[in-house]
Formats: structure tokens, sequence, C-alpha cells
């Protein structure tokens, strides 16, 4: 099974845009991210800008509304993902503990929804979904 | 913490420590098999402690120096008096070492300790079961009874297996080293076989009511690209690793609503995976950086890729696939690499020239009883409109598989010969190489 594991950086919210994190943390990320790979468990990973260079699109009349950020509402923002493989809930809580986290960080682990799970009505209008993904991806590759 | 929860999160941990743990023990013990008994004594231990006491800080230190009092423990006993002096050395070489701590042990040494693991799980003084079981066993952290299950057999006869392996192991003497030199290749071809073994049998079973186990997949995958990590300077690991990302890229395609096989031309490639895929064209990159003429994995990896390339079946670069083959042929000279060319040529070139390739084979003495052969004969006559040829082809080739849903498959490509309908084929499945059906 897979689960994203998503890092949410407490007071990312509020950072200024190019806000890039202390070294320190990131040599002690990079060996993390180093005994993921080594593992043969991760499959992808990825750190984000903060939402201060983001955008948000929200449809409150069904009407898309943007807003820019940083995003005074928003209590928690996801501050970058990793994208494991393992073999029960378990093991990927096990791996999220090892994260090298300060005390402000939290890593939310998340179960990646298979095809499997969904209901047939579900899974047939996910159909163009999937289709749409595999376009994505071929533009990305 | 309940008992079930504690179990299920050591089971977790073991996971992910074992292989380490073992590897490390059977550097200072000097015994693969003793290594292997002393972390299932830490095991135990955990068992015993952490429900109560609740899951270490460290639990791979926990368990190695636990593992390491109890090597101390067995020295001391004496239990092996005709190795006595070897033994006192041993208990020296034990006790001097600090308990290692994961967290600053040098990253090389149990690297170098895991790729010692796994030359000497696949050693070739092994039979090729006693490999795959080791490996699952040692690097892959499956219990026995998960082994069984995967591979369809009796628990005791993989304990057995294993039991003997090990024994086999002590008796040759096998150092425990990475081989170097000339040695090298043979032996990391003896490694990657082992585990493109254990990814097949996930991949298409060869017996039993389902023609996947996605679990043996997914064990497969992770000790190659582990080893992928360990390794990075050798081509052939990449190709491996890329073949078999590309392969599982496909597996939620491979089966249609009712479980039955579906072929590669006939996949709806929406459902492939393309993170797999990206992992697996970026794995044969890599490979293919490193330059040199490609091995076999690499270039079966190659294959795989113009199908993973091919956002349409009809779009598959056939002449380019062929040419692969024919390349994998000379270096790798085999009946079914042949077989699998014969497809290729047919989809390149009409059905009369793959034809042609496929009649060579017919007197091939290695495919005798092989379902493919009469299988991918049978699928090219249909396409030239010989339906009563092919169906007795197709049903020769239901009479030799030992997988309920290629029978029931095949079964029904027959029932279209025989109404004259002709089929829509597809590549066949279960060669050893990727341009079969998924």
């Amino acid at each position: 099974m897979r689960f994203m594991m998503l890092m949410i950086p407490g007071g990312y919210e509020k950072a200024a845009p190019g806000t890039m994190p202390d070294p320190k943390a990131v040599e002690a990320m990079m060996k993390y991210n180093e005994e993921l790979q080594k593992a043969g468990v991760l499959l992808a990973l990825d750190g984000l800008h903060p939402p201060s260079t983001g955008a948000r699109v929200s449809f409150p009349n069904g009407k898309a509304v943007v807003s820019d950020g940083p995003f005074a509402e928003a209590k928690e923002v996801i501050g970058g993902y990793w994208m494991i493989q393992v073999k029960s809930r378990e093991e990927a809580i096990e791996w999220a503990k090892r994260c090298p986290g300060a005390p402000k960080e939290v890593v939310e682990l998340r179960q990646v929804m298979e095809m499997e799970d969904f209901s047939e009505d579900v899974k047939k209008a996910a159909a163009g979904f999937t289709e749409l993904k595999e376009k994505a991806a071929l533009q990305g590759a | 913490m309940t008992a079930t929860e504690a179990h299920r999160a050591i089971d977790a941990v073991w996971r992910i420590e074992s292989a380490k743990l073992i590897a490390g023990l059977a550097r200072m013990v000097r015994d693969v098999g003793l290594a292997e008994d002393l972390a299932q004594e830490s095991l135990v231990a955990a068992l015993e402690q952490w429900p109560e006491s609740g899951i270490p800080d460290n639990p791979g230190a926990w368990l190695m120096a636990t593992a390491k009092r109890r090597a101390i423990d067995h020295f001391r006993r004496g239990q092996m008096l005709d190795r006595k002096h070897e033994e006192l050395g041993r208990e020296y070489e034990v006790r001097e070492q600090a308990v290692p701590d994961f967290d600053t042990a040098l990253d090389d040494e149990i690297g170098d300790d895991l790729l010692r693991l796994i030359f000497t799980a696949c050693h070739p003084v092994l039979s090729t079961e006693a490999r795959v079981a080791l490996t699952l066993r040692l690097l892959g952290g499956l219990t026995t009874d998960e082994i069984a299950r995967a591979f369809l057999v009796p628990e005791p006869t993989v304990a057995q297996r294993i039991v003997r392996a090990k024994r086999t192991l002590a008796e040759a003497h096998v150092p425990y080293e990475v081989p170097r030199g000339a040695e090298l290749g043979a032996r990391l071809s003896a490694v990657l076989q082992v585990i493109y073994l254990i990814f097949n049998e996930g991949y298409s079973a060869t017996a039993g009511d389902d023609w996947m186990r996605p679990g043996l997949c997914e064990d497969a995958l992770r000790l190659g690209r582990i080893v992928a990590e360990l390794m990075p300077q050798e081509p052939e690991v990449h190709g491996l690793a890329a073949l078999m990302e590309i392969q599982a890229s496909r597996s939620r395609a491979r089966t249609g609503a009712a479980g039955e096989p579906v072929l590669l031309l006939e996949q709806d490639r929406s459902r492939w995976d393309h993170l797999l895929i990206r992992r697996g064209l970026a794995a044969l990159e890599r490979a293919e950086k490193l330059g040199g003429a490609p091995g076999p994995y690499v270039l079966q990896a190659a294959i795989a890729a113009c199908h993973a390339r091919a956002v349409r079946a009809e779009e598959t670069d056939w002449v380019r696939i062929a040419a692969l083959y024919a390349e994998l042929g000379r270096i790798a000279p085999s009946p079914v690499v042949e077989l699998n060319r014969a497809v290729a040529v047919g989809l390149a070139f009409g059905a009369a020239a793959g034809l042609a390739v496929v009649d060579e084979l017919r007197s091939e003495p290695t495919l005798k009883g092989y379902h493919l052969l009469p299988s991918v004969r049978g699928d090219l006559l249909a396409k030239l409109g010989r339906l009563d040829e092919a169906r007795t082809e197709l049903e020769l080739a239901a009479s030799l598989t030992r997988n309920v849903r290629e029978r029931e498959m095949l079964m029904e490509k027959m029932r279209k010969c025989k109404e004259g309908s002709g089929i829509r084929c597809g590549v066949s499945r279960g060669c050893s190489c990727p341009g079969r059906s998924g």
C-alpha cells in the first residue's frame, strides 16, 4: 500500500516568499530521504514553496474565486510530501517517526486510494480522471 | 497500546530493521544461520518486552544490542566446543565492538553488510529455491509462513529449505563477503536472477487460481530498489529495477473485472501506474548513462519502455522491439526470447513473418511442453485465417498451462476460432521477457 506523508511545518502559513529551511535541517532531512530511498520504500518526494507565493481558488457560489497567498484563515499548510510504498499502516507510521522533525512540524500520514477502494459508480466516474492523469504524466515525462 | 497493536508495530520495525540486523550480526559471528537465530531471539525479546515498555526510540539499536548480548551468551555457553578457539576470538570480537548506533554508523558499513548478506543468500552453492527462500527471509524480512503462502507450498517445506540452506552455507564455508573482480559479474547475475524470479512468481503465478500475487512483486521491487542504491555503478542493477517498475506499472490493467488476464495490447492504458512508469524510465536512463553494451536486463527494460511510451497499443514501435529482442537473443540466446521475437516480428512485419520465426522453434526440445509456443502459434495462425490449425494449437496450449485463469482465456480464444469469428490477438504472456501480456 502507498502512503503520502505530508509535512506540515508550523508557521509556514505565514512564511515570506522565498523562505528557505535551515541548512542544518535540510542536511538531516536529506539523510532521512536517503534512508527511505536505500530501504526501497521511497517512490517520490517534493518540497513546496510557502503559500505566500501560492494562490487559492475557492467556489463559494459554485463560481471560482481566486485569492492570493498568504491565506489568513489557514492554520496548517503543507510544506512538502513523500510518497512511500509499505506493507502496513504501522510501517508507514514507523517511517514517519524517523523523520527528523522540528518541534513545530507535523507529519500527517494518509493512505493513497486505490481504484479497488472505490465503489462501482465512482470507478465509472473516475475513468475519465485516470485518462487525464495519463495525459498529464505523458506531458510531464 | 494493546498487545495486537504492539505486535503490528513490532512487525513493522522488523520489516525495516531485520535485514540490517542480520547483516551486521553475520559480520560479527561469521555465520549467517547463527546471525539469523540471534536476530530472531532479539525479536522474541521485543515481543515480550515492548508491549509493556513501549517501542524504544531507536528500535534498531535495541534489537542489535539484545542480539549481541545473546551472541555473547551463546559463545559463553560454548555450544560449539569443536570450534572453541575460533569462538573465543569471536567472543572477543563481539565484545570489542561497540553497539552500533544506527544513526551514526557509517552508511557504507551497513550497505556493505547488506551486500554481503545478499550475495551470501544468493550463493551458487544453494539451489534456486533455497536462494529465493533465503533472500525473502533474510533480506525481505518475510516469515517462513509468508514465504510458504506466497509460493503456495506447505510451511514446513519452506522451513526445511531455509534450515538446509543455512547448513549448506556453513558446511561449504561460504565466506561472508562481496565477490570481487571477475567473479562479481556472474555472482551479480545470480542475485538479479533471484530477485526477478520472485517478481515473476508474483507477476504471473505459475500455479494457483489467481494469476498475480502483488505482494511478491512489491517485495521484489523493494529488493531491486535496495540493490540499485547499494550498487549504483552497475547498469544491470538499474536495468532490472527499470524492468520491474515498468512491468509493475501495468498490474492494475492486467486483470479484468472477473479476475481474468488482460493481454498487454488489450489493456486500458489509462490504468497503468504512471508514477512507476516514470520511475522505470528514470532507472533505464540511469543504466544507459553508465554506458557499455547493454546487458539482458537493460535490453528487457528497453523493450518494456517501448510499450510504456506508446500511448495507444497501435503506436507501439514493434520494429524497435523486434530489433531489441534480436539483440537480446544475441547476448543471451534462448528459445523463449526467440518466441518473443516472433511475436514482435509478427506485429512489425506481418503474421506470416512471425509464423516463420515460430516454426523454426517447433523442433526446439526445451520448448516441448511449454504452453506459450502453441499459444503464440495459435494466435498467428488465427490471424492468417487458418482457424482449424489455430484451434488445435490453442487447445494444446490450454492443456499445458498450469494457471487456471490462463486456461480459461485460451479456451475462450478456441471457442472464437470454432465460431470462425477469428480473434483479436494480444501478445502472449508468461515469458521471461516483457513483450508478453503485461
